[in-house]
C-alpha cells in the first residue's frame, strides 16, 4: 500500500513537470510556428507562376498577423542552409551569413551543422519526398543534381556566374543541362602528405627530392625504412574512401568505363592498385584500423598529426586542419601523387554549395547565393577556411590565405601543380553520375579482400555486380 | 571474531562457511567489478587531458602535466623529467616535441635549448580535474537545447505512451468484443519487426503528415508501444471481474472504472512501463537521426553521436557528455530503484 | 550498506500537492461528462472500441501503414521511395536474395551479404541467448538467498540496462581500443596488446558480451520473481526428504520457473535476432563483415548508401521477420506455452 501510494504521488510530480514542460515548450514555440503556417498555406493557394503577386501576398498577410501578434521578428523569413562544416569553416560561414542578415533585415539565414552521415543518408531522403533545407552544401555532386534550383531567372547578373563558374555550372548539370545552381565550398584534388622530420631522423632520403616521378612501391618502402628507424606505429595510411582509391588506380592503369561508357571494373590496372592495398596491409605496412575500423568514411589525422603516421594519403582539404593541430611541431610537406605506368594523378573533388528546387523562397535563397559567390565575399570564403574556390577571377587574382605557415603555404603550392597533372578520366570519373555507387562498393569490397573474407578475383566481380544491380534499379 | 568478519562470513541458516558461500561473494564482486567498471573508469576518466587519455598504460586518477613560467615564453611549458645522455636526471620544461625527439629548456637557468629523445622524459603530474572537458562542449555546442529537446520527447512521448496503453490494455483484458483477439495479435506481432527495418515507409508517413523537424513527429509515431499494451493487459488480466461488476451495480461508468479502479490497481505495472518508456525515449537514436536534420531539434544522444562523425573522436569530450547523457536516468534510478526492481518483479510474474 | 541505496524519496508535502490533485479532479469531472454521454450512446461494450481507438489509430498509422508500405516497396523497383514513383517488378527482390549455388556458402550467393549477415545472426543468437539464459539464472538463483546487500547488487547488475546503446558502444569501444584499459590490464601479464575490435573472432566475441553485459540484469529480474513465487516450503520438505542443494535446484527449481524462463527465451531470442544499435556504433558491422548482422543489412542497402534500394531492403525484412514468426510459433510449440 505505501509503495502504491509513493508511486501514484510520484507519476502526479512527473504529470506536472510534464505538464509545465508542455506549456513551455508552446508558449517559446508558438509565435515561430504561426508565422511560419499562415505563409505556407498562402503560398499553396496562389498559382506558382505569379511570382511577384505571391511575396506580395505573403506579406500583406504577414503584417496582419503581425498588427494582430504584435511579433516584429514576423516579416522574416528563415532559410535553412544545412551542411557539414568543420569549426573553423562554420566560423567564417556565421560571420558571412551575419553580415548578409544585417544587409537583408528580411531574411534570417539558420545554419545547420550536421553530421555528415545526414547529409549522405538522411538529405537524400528528404530531397526525394519534396522536403529538406533550403541551401545545402552536398558532396554528391552529380547524384543529386535533379533537386538543385535554377536561379537562372531570379539572378540579376547570370554573365558573371558564366565568366567565372563554368566548372561549377557543368559540374552541377551532370544530365547537359545549363542551369546555374550554386558555388563550390571547395574544390579538392587528392593527394599524399608526408612527415618529413620523421624521414631526418631516420635518416632516410625522400624520394620526392630527387625524382618527379616516384612510384607507389618507392614510396612504401622508403616509408617503411623510416618507420622502422624510428620506431613510429604506420608507414602509410590512405583514407578509408573509394574516391581516395580511385586517383592510384586511374594511374595504375584503371579504365573504369568501357568503350560504351558504361562503368566496368575488371582491368589490369584496378588489380595492381586493389592487389598492392591487400599486400600493403597483410605486410603492416597500413594500419587496418582505418580500412577496416568502421562501416563508413574513415581517415587517419589523428595518426598523422600524432607523428605516428610517416606517409598519409588523402587531401588537400587537410591543410587547415594540419595548420591548426600540428602548425610547425614537425615538418610536414604535401608531395605531388605518386605514379603508376599511367599517370601520376589524384582525383578531383569537392562539395557545392547549392540552392534547392523545393525551397519556398526563390528569390531569397538566389539572393545570399549572390551573396556567397560575390568576389570579395567567396575570397574571404577561401582565405579564411584555407579552401580552394572555382571562380576564373579569384584564381587569377590569388587568394591571399591567412596562414604565414611556411608548411602550409608550400602545401597549397602543390596541390596548386596537382590540378594541371590530373589524368582527363579523373574528371570524366567525378562527373559521373553515380560515381558514389561506384566508390562506396569499391571501399566496402575492397574491405572485404583486405581483412581476407573475400579473393581479389571475388572482390572485383562483386563490385562490378553491386554496380550493375544498382544501375538497374535506377532503370538506367 | 569481530564483528565485520562475522558479517562477511555469515551464511544461510548454518554457521559453517561453505565453499558455494564463498564462490557466491566471488561471483558477486566479480558482477560488480564488470558491471559497473567500465561506467566508472568512463566517469572518472571524463576528467582527464587528450594527452592523458593517449596515454598508455592510463593512470586511475585524473592528473595534469605541471607547468613552469619560463623566461621569454609566453604560456607555461610542462616539466618533465628527463634522463640526460651522460646519465644525470634533471627536471626541464619542454619547449616543443618534434617526431620522437624533444627540446627542453632548464626553467632555473634559462639558457640553451637542450636536445633529447622521447624515451629519455616523463611528465611531472599532479592530480588535477579537467573541468574544460565539460565546459567547452557546453559552450560550443547546444547542449541545452538538445537536453531540452530530449525532455521534452521524454516527458510527453511517456505521458501519451502511458495513457493510450493503459486504456487499450484495459479494453483488451475486461471486454469481451469483436475482433479484440486480432488486434492483440497484431500488436504482439509488429514486436517481430525491428523499427529499423521500416524506416523510410515511417520516415514517409512523418513526411507526408508534415511532422519531418519537429519534435512531434518523433513523439507520436513512438507511442503505441507493443510491449506496454502486452505488459498491462498481463497485470489487468490479474484484476477480478467482480470488482469492475461491484462497480457497474453502484453506477459507475466504464470511465469511471478505468481510472478509480483500474488504473490504481495496476499502478505497479504502469510504473514499470513509464521507466522503460523514459529509459527508451531518452536513449532512441536511429529514429530522431532521420527525423531531425535541424540542429535546434537535435537530442541528446544525436548531439553524442556529432562528436563522433564530425572531427575525429574527442574522447575527452566525448565520455565528459556521455556522463552528463546518462547522469538524469542514474539519478531517477538511484531514487526510484526499489519500485523499478520490485516493480518489474511482481509484474513480472504475472508475465 | 543497501539501505543507503535504497533510501525513499523524500515525501512532498500534501499542501504542494494540492493544486495538481485539484486540476487532476476537475480534469477527470469533466471527461466523466464527456465520457458518460459517450457510454450512454454506444452501451458498456462499445466503450470497449472507444478505449482502443486511440492507441489503434497510432499503431495503424505508425505501425501498420509502414509495414503495408514495406510490402508494397518489396514488390516494386527503383531507388525513389514515393509509392507513384515505382514500378511492379513481381518477385524480383526476393528472387534476388534468394538466389543461391549453396545456401551454406555467402559467396555463391547473389546477395551475399544477405546470407553473410544472416549467418552471422544465427551465431550471435545462439551465444547470445545461451549466456543470457545461464546468468540471469545464476544471478538470480544468487541474488535470491538471504545475502547482505541483495538490493545493492541487484541493481548493479541492472544499471546498464539504463544505458543508451550509443553510449554503451562507445565506452566499450574506447574500453577495447589498443591503448584501452584492457589492453594496460593485461599487458603486465605478458599478454600482447590486442586491437580487439579489429580481428574477426575477437570483435564477435566482444559484441556478444556487451549485449549480454548490457542486457542481463533485466531478465534476471525476471527469473527472480519467478524464483520468489516458489514456495519455501517445497525446498523444506525437500531438505526433509535428503535432496541436496543441486537435487533440490533440479528437480523443484528449474521446473517450477519454467514460465519465466520462457518469457526469458521468447524475448532475448526476438531482440537477439534484432541485433544493430550497439553493433552499428561499435565496429559498424567490421572488420569486413565479421560483425554485420542482418537488420544491418536491411539498414545499409536501404537506408545508408547512395542508392537507397528500398525494394530489396524491404524484401528482406520480409523475410526476416517471417523466420521470426515461424522460429516464435516453433518455440511456443516445443516449450508448450500455447495457450496465451
Amino acid at each position: 500500500m505505501k509503495i502504491k501510494n509513493d508511486v501514484k504521488k510520484l507519476m502526479l510530480t512527473v504529470s506536472l513537470v510534464g505538464l509545465l514542460l508542455f506549456l513551455a515548450a508552446c508558449g517559446s514555440a508558438e509565435p515561430e510556428v504561426i508565422t511560419v503556417v499562415e505563409t505556407v498555406e498562402v503560398e499553396k493557394e496562389v498559382p506558382v507562376e505569379v511570382e511577384v503577386e505571391v511575396t506580395r501576398q505573403v506579406e500583406t498577410e504577414v503584417e496582419v498577423e503581425v498588427t494582430r501578434q504584435v511579433e516584429v521578428a514576423a516579416e522574416q523569413v528563415d532559410i535553412r542552409f544545412m551542411g557539414e562544416l568543420p569549426i573553423d569553416a562554420s566560423v567564417v560561414m556565421e560571420d558571412l551569413l551575419d553580415r548578409f542578415e544585417s544587409e537583408n533585415p528580411d531574411i534570417n539565414v539558420i545554419l545547420d551543422n550536421v553530421p555528415l552521415s545526414t547529409i549522405m543518408e538522411s538529405l537524400p531522403l528528404q530531397l526525394q519526398t519534396g522536403d529538406g533545407p533550403d541551401i545545402a552544401k552536398v558532396t554528391d555532386i552529380g547524384g543529386l543534381s535533379e533537386y538543385y534550383l535554377d536561379m537562372r531567372p531570379y539572378l540579376t547578373d547570370p554573365g558573371y556566374w558564366e565568366e567565372n563558374m563554368q566548372t561549377t555550372i557543368n559540374a552541377t548539370n551532370p544530365d547537359g543541362l545549363d542551369e546555374i545552381n550554386g558555388i563550390y565550398s571547395d574544390v579538392t584534388v587528392t593527394g599524399p602528405f608526408i612527415n618529413r622530420t620523421l624521414f631526418e631522423q631516420a635518416g632516410v632520403a625522400v624520394p620526392s627530392d630527387t625524382s618527379d616521378e616516384v612510384t607507389w612501391e618507392e614510396w612504401a618502402e622508403a616509408a617503411r625504412q623510416v618507420r622502422d628507424a624510428t620506431g613510429v606505429d604506420y608507414a602509410m595510411a590512405m583514407d578509408r574512401s573509394g574516391h581516395r582509391f580511385a586517383g592510384p588506380a586511374v594511374s595504375q592503369g584503371a579504365q573504369f568505363f568501357n568503350e560504351e561508357g558504361y562503368p566496368t571494373i575488371d582491368d589490369e590496372g584496378f588489380r595492381r592498385m586493389a592487389q598492392l592495398m591487400i599486400d600493403w596491409h597483410a605486410d603492416g605496412t597500413m594500419p587496418l584500423d582505418v580500412w577496416a575500423g568502421g562501416d563508413s568514411y574513415q581517415d587517419a589525422r589523428a595518426e598523422f598529426v600524432n607523428s605516428n603516421l610517416v606517409l598519409y594519403m588523402t587531401g588537400n582539404w587537410q591543410i587547415g586542419p594540419f595548420t591548426d593541430q600540428i602548425g610547425d611541431a614537425f615538418d610536414w610537406e604535401a608531395v605531388p601523387n605518386p605514379c603508376g605506368p599511367a599517370a601520376c594523378s589524384g582525383m578531383p573533388g569537392g562539395s557545392v554549395i547549392v540552392g534547392i528546387a523545393a525551397t519556398q523562397y526563390p528569390e531569397q535563397v538566389t539572393r545570399l547565393m549572390e551573396f556567397l559567390a560575390a568576389e570579395e565575399n567567396y575570397g574571404e570564403w577561401a582565405a579564411r577556411a584555407n579552401y580552394i574556390p572555382q571562380h576564373e577571377g579569384l584564381i587569377e587574382s590569388g587568394i591571399a590565405y591567412e596562414t604565414d605557415l611556411p608548411q602550409a603555404l608550400n602545401a597549397y603550392t602543390v596541390f596548386g601543380n596537382q590540378t594541371s597533372k590530373l589524368a582527363p578520366l579523373t574528371y570524366e570519373l567525378q562527373g559521373y553520375k553515380y560515381n558514389s555507387l561506384l566508390f562506396n562498393s569499391i571501399r566496402d569490397r575492397l574491405t572485404q579482400a583486405i581483412v581476407g573474407e573475400l579473393s581479389l578475383d571475388e572482390a572485383i566481380e562483386r563490385i562490378q555486380a553491386d554496380v550493375d544491380e544498382g544501375l538497374a534499379a535506377t532503370g538506367e | 571474531m569481530s564483528n565485520t568478519t562475522k558479517f562477511l562470513f555469515r551464511t544461510r541458516g548454518t554457521h559453517r562457511l561453505h565453499i558455494a558461500d564463498i564462490l557466491m561473494y566471488l561471483y558477486l564482486g566479480l558482477g560488480t567489478l564488470l558491471m559497473f567498471g567500465p561506467v566508472l573508469w568512463g566517469a572518472v576518466s571524463s576528467f582527464k587531458t587528450a594527452a592523458e587519455l593517449e596515454r598508455f598504460p592510463p593512470s586511475f586518477l585524473p592528473s595534469a602535466d605541471e607547468k613552469v613560467e619560463v623566461e621569454g615564453y609566453d604560456s607555461p611549458l610542462s616539466l618533465y623529467t628527463v634522463t640526460l645522455d651522460d646519465g644525470t636526471v634533471a627536471e626541464l620544461a619542454q619547449v616543443r616535441r618534434i617526431g620522437i625527439e624533444a627540446q627542453f629548456i632548464d626553467p632555473v637557468n634559462p639558457g640553451e635549448l637542450i636536445k633529447v629523445h622521447v624515451n629519455q622524459t616523463e611528465p611531472v603530474r599532479s592530480f588535477a580535474l579537467q573541468w574544460q572537458n565539460y565546459i567547452q562542449p557546453l559552450q560550443r555546442f547546444q547542449f541545452f537545447t538538445f537536453f531540452k529537446n530530449s525532455v521534452i520527447v521524454t516527458v510527453s512521448a511517456t505521458l501519451i505512451t502511458l495513457f493510450i496503453n493503459s486504456l487499450a490494455a484495459f479494453a483488451l483484458s475486461k471486454y469481451d468484443f469483436r475482433g479484440r483477439h486480432i488486434m492483440f495479435i497484431l500488436i504482439l506481432g509488429t514486436l517481430m519487426i525491428p523499427t529499423t527495418v521500416t524506416l523510410v515507409p515511417n520516415f514517409l508517413v512523418v513526411t507526408t503528415l508534415g511532422w519531418s523537424n519537429k519534435l512531434i513527429g518523433v513523439i507520436l509515431p513512438t507511442v503505441a508501444t507493443p510491449t506496454g499494451v502486452f505488459l498491462l493487459r498481463q497485470y489487468m488480466l490479474t484484476i477480478p471481474d467482480d470488482l469492475l461488476d461491484a462497480a457497474r451495480i453502484d453506477g459507475a461508468s466504464e470511465w469511471r472504472i478505468y481510472w478509480q479502479i483500474i488504473l490504481p490497481l495496476a499502478s505497479p505495472a504502469i510504473a514499470v512501463l513509464a521507466i522503460f518508456s523514459v529509459m527508451w525515449r531518452w536513449n532512441d537514436f536511429l529514429w530522431p537521426l532521420v527525423v531531425l536534420t535541424q540542429t535546434d531539434k537535435f537530442t541528446l544522444q544525436m548531439g553524442l553521436n556529432m562528436f563522433q562523425g564530425q572531427f575525429d573522436i574527442q574522447w575527452q569530450y566525448l565520455l565528459a557528455m556521455s556522463v552528463l547523457a546518462l547522469l538524469p536516468i542514474t539519478i531517477i534510478f538511484i531514487f526510484l530503484q526499489r519500485y523499478i526492481t520490485t516493480g518489474i518483479a511482481s509484474s513480472g510474474v504475472k508475465m | 550498506m543497501s539501505e543507503t541505496i535504497t533510501q525513499k524519496p523524500k515525501k512532498i508535502p500534501q499542501l504542494l500537492l494540492l493544486p495538481i490533485t485539484g486540476l487532476l479532479h476537475l480534469l477527470m469531472n469533466i471527461s466523466d461528462l464527456f465520457m458518460d454521454f459517450i457510454q450512454r450512446r454506444v452501451g458498456i461494450q462499445g466503450m470497449a472500441y472507444i478505449f482502443v481507438l486511440p492507441n489503434m489509430v497510432f499503431f495503424a498509422m505508425f505501425s501498420l501503414l509502414p509495414l503495408l508500405i514495406n510490402f508494397y516497396y518489396a514488390f516494386t523497383g527503383g531507388v525513389k521511395p514515393l509509392p507513384q514513383d515505382r514500378f511492379p517488378v513481381g518477385t524480383g527482390n526476393f528472387d534476388i536474395l534468394l538466389e543461391c549455388g549453396n545456401y551454406l556458402d555467402p559467396n555463391s550467393c547473389r546477395a551475399d551479404l544477405f546470407w553473410r549477415g544472416l549467418q552471422n545472426t544465427i551465431w550471435y543468437v545462439i551465444f547470445e541467448v545461451g549466456a543470457i539464459l545461464i546468468f540471469s539464472v545464476l544471478t538470480a538463483v544468487i541474488l535470491n538467498q538471504n545475502i547482505k546487500g541483495r538490493g545493492f547488487f541487484r541493481s548493479v547488475f541492472f544499471y546498464p540496462t539504463l544505458l543508451s546503446s550509443v553510449v554503451i558502444a562507445l565506452l566499450w569501444k574506447w574500453i577495447l581500443q589498443r591503448e584501452g584499459i584492457l589492453n594496460a590490464s593485461l599487458t603486465p601479464f605478458g599478454f600482447e596488446p590486442i586491437n580487439f575490435l579489429l580481428d574477426a573472432n575477437w570483435s564477435r566475441f566482444w559484441v556478444i558480451f556487451i549485449g549480454v553485459w548490457a542486457k542481463v540484469g533485466f531478465y534476471t529480474l525476471i527469473v527472480l520473481a519467478g524464483l520468489q513465487a516458489i514456495p519455501n516450503t517445497l525446498y523444506e520438505a525437500a531438505k526433509i526428504d535428503g535432496a541436496g542443494r543441486g537435487a533440490s535446484f533440479r528437480h523443484i527449481t528449474l521446473p517450477l520457473l519454467k514460465p519465466s524462463l520462457i518469457v526469458v527465451l521468447v524475448l532475448t531470442f526476438i531482440r537477439a535476432v534484432q541485433v544493430f544499435d550497439h553493433v552499428f556504433v561499435m565496429t559498424g558491422g567490421g572488420p569486413g563483415t565479421a560483425t554485420q548482422y542482418i537488420v544491418q543489412y536491411i539498414y545499409n542497402i536501404g537506408f545508408a548508401t547512395s542508392l537507397q534500394n528500398f525494394g530489396l531492403a524491404a524484401a528482406a525484412s520480409i523475410l526476416l521477420g517471417l523466420i521470426l514468426v515461424i522460429l516464435t510459433i516453433i518455440q511456443m510449440r516445443v516449450t508448450g506455452s500455447g495457450e496465451e
